[in-house]
């Protein structure tokens, strides 16, 4: 019913699927990652256990201090900081391939765990659903 | 879970992280240019031969066709359409793009 408060549609815990987003991409060479985050905040509206899972390229898109004014284009970086706030409590972050590109947690926003591989392929293969971008 | 990888190994990671998600037990299905990995003589083929001792590979038989191959590392498994449909419906997938 239109202006009724999603709270009260909220799934039972058997009703809840879980879905698990994995970002691979760097940030403003395609338009993957906005894509993905626009999803993110689409599914986070129907009270889904929604995850994030930043790996490869992907982990550019949580680097601090991005300036997007000279592309022209919106820096997107900040909405992953309000994701908490949707209900997607878990950000992941590949640790190897943090290292691969030679950055260290500090170099990320706030808000994300970053996590070994072992940890990684866990979070995988609990998942009813895994969208790739 | 069935990974599945579309890219070439000989110009990106992709094939690389993947397997370093690949969990013993886990399987992963080349197509698309990612069949590249499966070819035998590549740079890229102790890498594969080294994932084959704990996880299992197939390749897209109409992909390697495709591109004038046909022999492939000892171990690869070929799967033609109906085969990668089968394999999708027995695994979770995830897609690594």
């Amino acid at each position: 019913m239109a202006g009724e408060d999603l709270n009260e549609e909220e799934r039972s815990e058997e009703d809840k699927k879980k879905f698990l987003f994995l970002m691979r991409k760097a940030p403003y060479g395609s338009i993957y990652p906005q894509g993905g985050l626009e999803v993110i905040l689409i599914m986070a509206a129907y009270d889904q256990t929604i995850s994030v899972l930043f790996a490869d390229d992907g982990v550019f898109c949580l680097k601090k201090g991005q300036e997007t004014a000279g592309i022209h284009v919106k820096d997107f970086s900040s909405a992953f900081k309000v994701l908490e706030s949707y209900g997607v409590e878990h950000l992941y972050v590949d640790k190897t391939s943090l290292e691969e590109r030679g950055m260290k947690p500090e170099d990320l926003l706030t808000g994300v765990e970053v996590v070994s591989s072992d940890e990684m392929s866990g979070f995988l293969s609990g998942q009813d659903v895994i969208l790739p971008f | 879970m069935l990974f599945t990888v579309n890219k070439s190994p000989l110009t990106s990671d992709n094939l690389k992280t993947c397997l370093r998600f690949a969990k013993k037990g886990n399987s992963v299905l080349l197509y698309e240019d990612g069949v590249y990995g499966a070819i035998p003589g590549t740079k890229v083929e102790s890498v594969v031969k080294e994932a084959l001792k704990s996880i299992e590979v197939f390749a897209l038989k109409e992909d390697l066709k495709a591109r004038g191959f046909g022999e492939v590392i000892d171990g690869v498994k070929l799967v033609d359409y109906a085969g990668f449909v089968g394999l999708v419906e027995e695994h979770n997938v995830c897609p690594w793009l």
